[in-house]
């Protein structure tokens, strides 16, 4: 997987948080304050303009990009967190030009690392940790156990719909949605949701360019 | 709902340029969203940065200048700044002696700031923080992300406003801070919601007899709602609340707060409830504020902000001050 794969995940996404926009947007109203699919698309917009005239020669400096412009341009808590995210993982491949399963691997589980440090948020507390660490530790798991990347991308996002679902039930107990307590429960958290996405969007990127 | 807009993408930078246009004593980055004293940073002196998202007018812009903030941010409506602009703030406020940060707890602001807070040290700048976070109708426990700051804010930047003016150090203003925090306890009413522009529509709905008790500065819900009661009743809610947390004694610093729709005549009557509950517990209102300082756009309602003063703070308080929104003493 080299610069152009991670380009091509990168506008995936972009599409992707566009067309779900005011789904992400409505799940928000439930329980937090109604911007989440408004500012994703706004931030992600601004990342696609930055990797279209911008340099990035490597898989590494694609996602350094697309974290910095998400920490500049989206405001909220989710420009920091998904910002982190993207720079972390971005860190984590360092300056290969082609990588592995299992580098990808590594950087998507320092991405994890970066959030519930910045976030201070743990599993179990409704937020986007809840998609993210089971399907990282799903897609470690089936990589380490040497699973070919069309089976560790299902792995990774069958693990992410379920911690994404599992979301409903849980009480908030992070970010505005903590506030209202019990009222909280019934809901799927939207930063579950959008992560979840943004992982769908890795796997159906790699399914068309393996083609 | 009518508002007197061009549209719901400018209406932050329409106000920030009118706000630029209206005080010539500050300097307003309309582009960056920044407001800045126009004279620039004084030597020597430490630099106060705040800022949060628009709508809560005049919190923060109106309260930069002499003896308060150096800078303030302005995000999108109800939605944090980015840490670039925070950034900013802070290297153009830094005048050798370092900058403190001012935040309302919520986790967009708390997040923003903090990663600010990094790529300013990253540049050689000393950054304290103080997390503001008053608002006694969140609980604050493991299952929240804690209380809320709401009508404290303008305390603490009047407060280490005045000391930073004085030429106290970081340390000193950072901890006077983190005091006016610890000693202030705030509730908020609603009696209507406000709009968001861009959303167009009220943030929640209230029956025509019902009011929110414990609402946050953003419309986010209180602690139940309540039919509509005469103001005496409302205010010894909020006051039972506040005094239940921290028991009212000797004197005190006292807000009655407009939430952007409430006249002052409805104020004043509030006003002359709380000092009726104050006097019945035994304290005394030493100093006060009323009117419109920590607002939630259009929402009709108020709020009460109670801080314990010391001789120090109660000097302080009265130290000069010379800002858009607030001002006294030259």
């Amino acid at each position: 997987m080299d610069a152009e794969f991670f380009r091509a995940w990168i506008t995936e996404i972009a599409a992707v948080v566009q067309v779900q926009r005011d789904h992400l947007t409505q799940l928000d109203s439930a329980i937090g304050d109604a911007d989440h699919g408004i500012n994703l698309a706004r931030g992600f917009g601004a990342v696609q303009a930055a990797l279209d005239t911008a340099d990035t020669p490597t898989p590494g400096s694609v996602l350094l990009l697309t974290g910095s412009t998400l920490i500049s341009k989206v405001g909220g808590a989710s420009g920091p967190l998904y910002g982190t995210a993207f720079r972390r993982a971005a860190k984590s491949l360092g300056d290969e030009r082609e990588v592995e399963l299992p580098a990808v691997a590594e950087a998507l589980a320092a991405a994890l690392a970066g959030v519930k440090k910045l976030g201070a948020a743990s599993e179990g507390e409704k937020t986007m940790v809840d998609a993210l660490a089971p399907a990282v530790a799903a897609f470690s798991k089936a990589v380490s156990e040497g699973a070919d990347a069309p089976d560790a991308m299902a792995a990774l996002t069958d693990a992410a719909d379920a911690g994404a679902h599992d979301t409903i039930e849980m009480q908030a107990r992070k970010g505005r949605a903590s506030y209202l307590g019990p009222r909280s429960v019934g809901h799927e958290d939207p930063g579950a949701a959008s992560a979840a996405l943004m992982l769908h969007a890795l796997r159906d990127v790699a399914a068309r360019l393996a083609r | 709902m009518k508002k007197l807009i061009n549209s719901p993408d400018t209406v932050v930078t329409d106000a920030l340029a009118g706000m630029g246009a209206a005080h010539p004593s500050l300097a307003v980055d309309v582009e960056n969203k920044v407001i800045l004293r126009a004279g620039g940073p004084t030597a020597g002196k430490v630099g106060l940065v705040s800022g949060g998202g628009a709508g809560h007018e005049p919190l923060h812009g109106g309260f930069v200048g002499y003896g308060m903030l150096d800078a303030a941010c302005a995000g999108e409506v109800f939605t944090s700044p980015v840490p670039d602009q925070m950034l900013l703030a802070t290297k153009a406020v830094n005048a050798g002696a370092g900058v403190l940060h001012i935040v309302k707890n919520y986790t967009g602001d708390v997040l923003n700031f903090q990663m600010a807070a990094e790529l300013a040290d990253d540049e050689g700048i000393e950054v304290a923080s103080v997390v503001v976070n008053d608002d006694v109708a969140v609980q604050d426990s493991l299952y929240t992300a804690g209380r809320r700051g709401v009508g404290a804010t303008v305390f603490v930047e009047k407060i280490a406003g005045a000391l930073a003016e004085r030429g106290a150090s970081l340390a000193e203003v950072a901890a006077v801070a983190a005091e006016v925090n610890e000693r202030t306890r705030s509730f908020g009413v609603a009696l209507t919601s406000c709009t968001v522009p861009a959303a167009g529509k009220p943030t929640f709905e209230l029956a025509e007899q019902e009011i929110e008790l414990g609402i946050g500065i953003h419309g986010e819900p209180g602690r139940t709602r309540a039919p509509l009661q005469p103001a005496g009743a409302i205010v010894e809610i909020v006051m039972d609340a506040i005094n239940g947390d921290l028991p009212l004694a000797g004197d005190l610093l006292v807000m009655v707060n407009g939430m952007g729709g409430t006249p002052l005549i409805e104020l004043y009557g509030a006003f002359n409830e709380v000092s009726r509950y104050v006097s019945g517990h035994g304290a005394r209102i030493a100093a006060n504020l009323v009117g419109n300082y920590i607002t939630s756009l259009d929402m009709q309602g108020f709020s009460v902000t109670i801080c314990h003063l010391t001789n120090t703070l109660a000097d302080l308080w009265g130290f000069p001050v010379d800002t858009p929104g607030l001002r006294w003493g030259r």
